[in-house]
């Protein structure tokens, strides 16, 4: 299966920033939580799925939209899009985890379920933001 | 719960943070010389094959962990939806949450387009999953069911693959039983012929192969009826665990025979004991 060097397992549809360095409350990396820090463990995926895994949802997008295009004309993918962009922006305050029950109607995934409501599920988290800095930070005052 | 000043709330989903860490800890401890611990594996036999009326699905019962036997009677028969079942060989785990998904889904499916699910839908749910996921989910699949347009039988890979065929065989057993199906299959067979064949494929898997053993659980589905028998067939009887003195299976029974201890005395005392006072209680018995 891993006939593909590591190189090209950079190279993906979606370009990605980089695995950026993992940055603990006091702006330094976190140790205890993250491991210890390598420039090779930033650059390069620690699974070969991470990436894919990581750009799935964009990257099935992109194909739907691209079959609606050919299918329907440019307009049908535009709409889409539209919908999808003011659904996003439906959410809860800045430090609770939101359900995107808009957006999941619109992709069709309301009515499947995948590892990702099993695993790792969000509302779930342990971790959670600080309110007062998390509001702060989307309101561009911090 | 743990507070962290600004936290991005990812998707969920698999989380590969334990990677890296577990690839330091599996160098470092093959340098010590310890082995890391093993996935339970069920080193298999499954088959299937399509009868005149629909399908027989058969699987062995065990499964392992490395050279151990894990589970000496575990179930690899899947409910995916009231008329189609799977029998899954690979990662035990793997198989387990992936049939479940694929069931979740289907039964979701079946009740937004208010129809019977196809089997064709359930392999191409199942294709997709395991493509998505490159292999690393270890499942090898044997899907098979009845539904309007008849029975239909699919073997899938772990890297996503399926083929539609009548008869299949999955797993480490699978030669074995491929050899009998080679040998005996012909199509349109009847129910008991069918049954009887789908046993001998999975005898020969348990007693050729280390990794499949114990019972022959069989699923026969037809349209309308399933019948799943578990176990249809004891192969590898272990034995029961005898009391010597009675003859019959008798666990931890310190009971010993008369005379087996020699009597060399006996005195016989009589206590005399005079009634003091008698009274009587009713019981409440409403």
């Amino acid at each position: 299966m891993n006939t593909r060097g590591l190189r090209s397992q950079l190279k993906d549809s979606v370009p990605v920033t980089g695995l950026c360095p993992q940055a603990g409350p006091y702006g330094v990396q976190d140790s205890l939580r993250r491991g210890f820090s390598s420039v090779k463990n930033e650059l390069l995926p620690s699974h070969p799925l991470e990436l894919s895994e990581k750009n799935f949802q964009l990257n099935q997008d992109k194909m739907n939209f691209n079959t609606l295009r050919n299918i329907q004309g440019l307009h049908a993918p535009l709409k889409l899009q539209m919908e999808y962009r003011a659904a996003r922006q439906i959410q809860r305050l800045p430090f609770l985890p939101s359900s995107n029950l808009a957006l999941d109607t619109l992709r069709g995934s309301d009515d499947t379920i995948g590892f990702e409501d099993i695993l790792n599920d969000p509302v779930q988290s342990e971790m959670m933001g600080d309110p007062h800095i998390m509001t702060e930070y989307k309101l561009g005052v911090l | 719960m743990a507070t962290v000043s600004v936290c991005k709330y990812y998707p969920g989903g698999f989380s590969f943070d334990n990677c890296k860490r577990n690839a330091l800890l599996e160098a470092d401890i093959s340098k010590l010389g310890f082995s890391s611990p093993a996935a339970r594996k069920t080193g298999t036999t499954i088959c299937g094959v399509v009868y005149k009326d629909g399908v027989v699905l058969g699987a062995d019962t065990r499964a392992t962990e490395g050279m151990i036997v894990a589970d000496k009677n575990c179930s690899k028969i899947h409910y995916i939806s009231p008329n189609i079942y799977c029998c899954g060989a690979g990662t035990a785990a793997d198989t387990e949450m992936t049939t479940q998904i694929i069931s979740s889904n289907l039964e979701l499916h079946s009740l937004s387009t208010g129809r019977l699910p196809r089997v064709a839908t359930a392999n191409r749910m199942l294709k997709q999953m395991l493509f998505r996921y490159q292999g690393y989910i270890g499942a090898a699949l044997v899907l098979g069911g009845v539904d309007c347009n008849g029975p239909h039988l699919y073997s899938i890979y772990p890297h996503g693959s399926t083929d539609k065929l009548p008869y299949v065989t999955m797993g480490s057993g699978s030669l074995a039983a491929m050899a009998v199906f080679e040998d005996r299959y012909r199509p349109n067979m009847e129910e008991e012929e069918a049954k009887r064949l789908v046993r001998d494929a999975i005898a020969a898997g348990i007693f050729n192969d280390l990794g499949s053993g114990s019972n022959i659980d069989l699923c026969v589905i037809t349209k309308g009826k399933v019948d799943y028998l578990r176990p249809h067939d004891v192969a590898n009887k272990k034995g029961v665990r005898e009391d010597k003195v009675y003859g019959h299976p008798v666990t931890g029974s310190y009971r010993y025979k008369h005379g087996t201890t020699g009597v060399l005395t006996k005195t016989v005392t009589p206590l005399n004991l005079e009634v003091v006072e008698e009274s009587v209680q009713t019981m409440d018995t409403s």
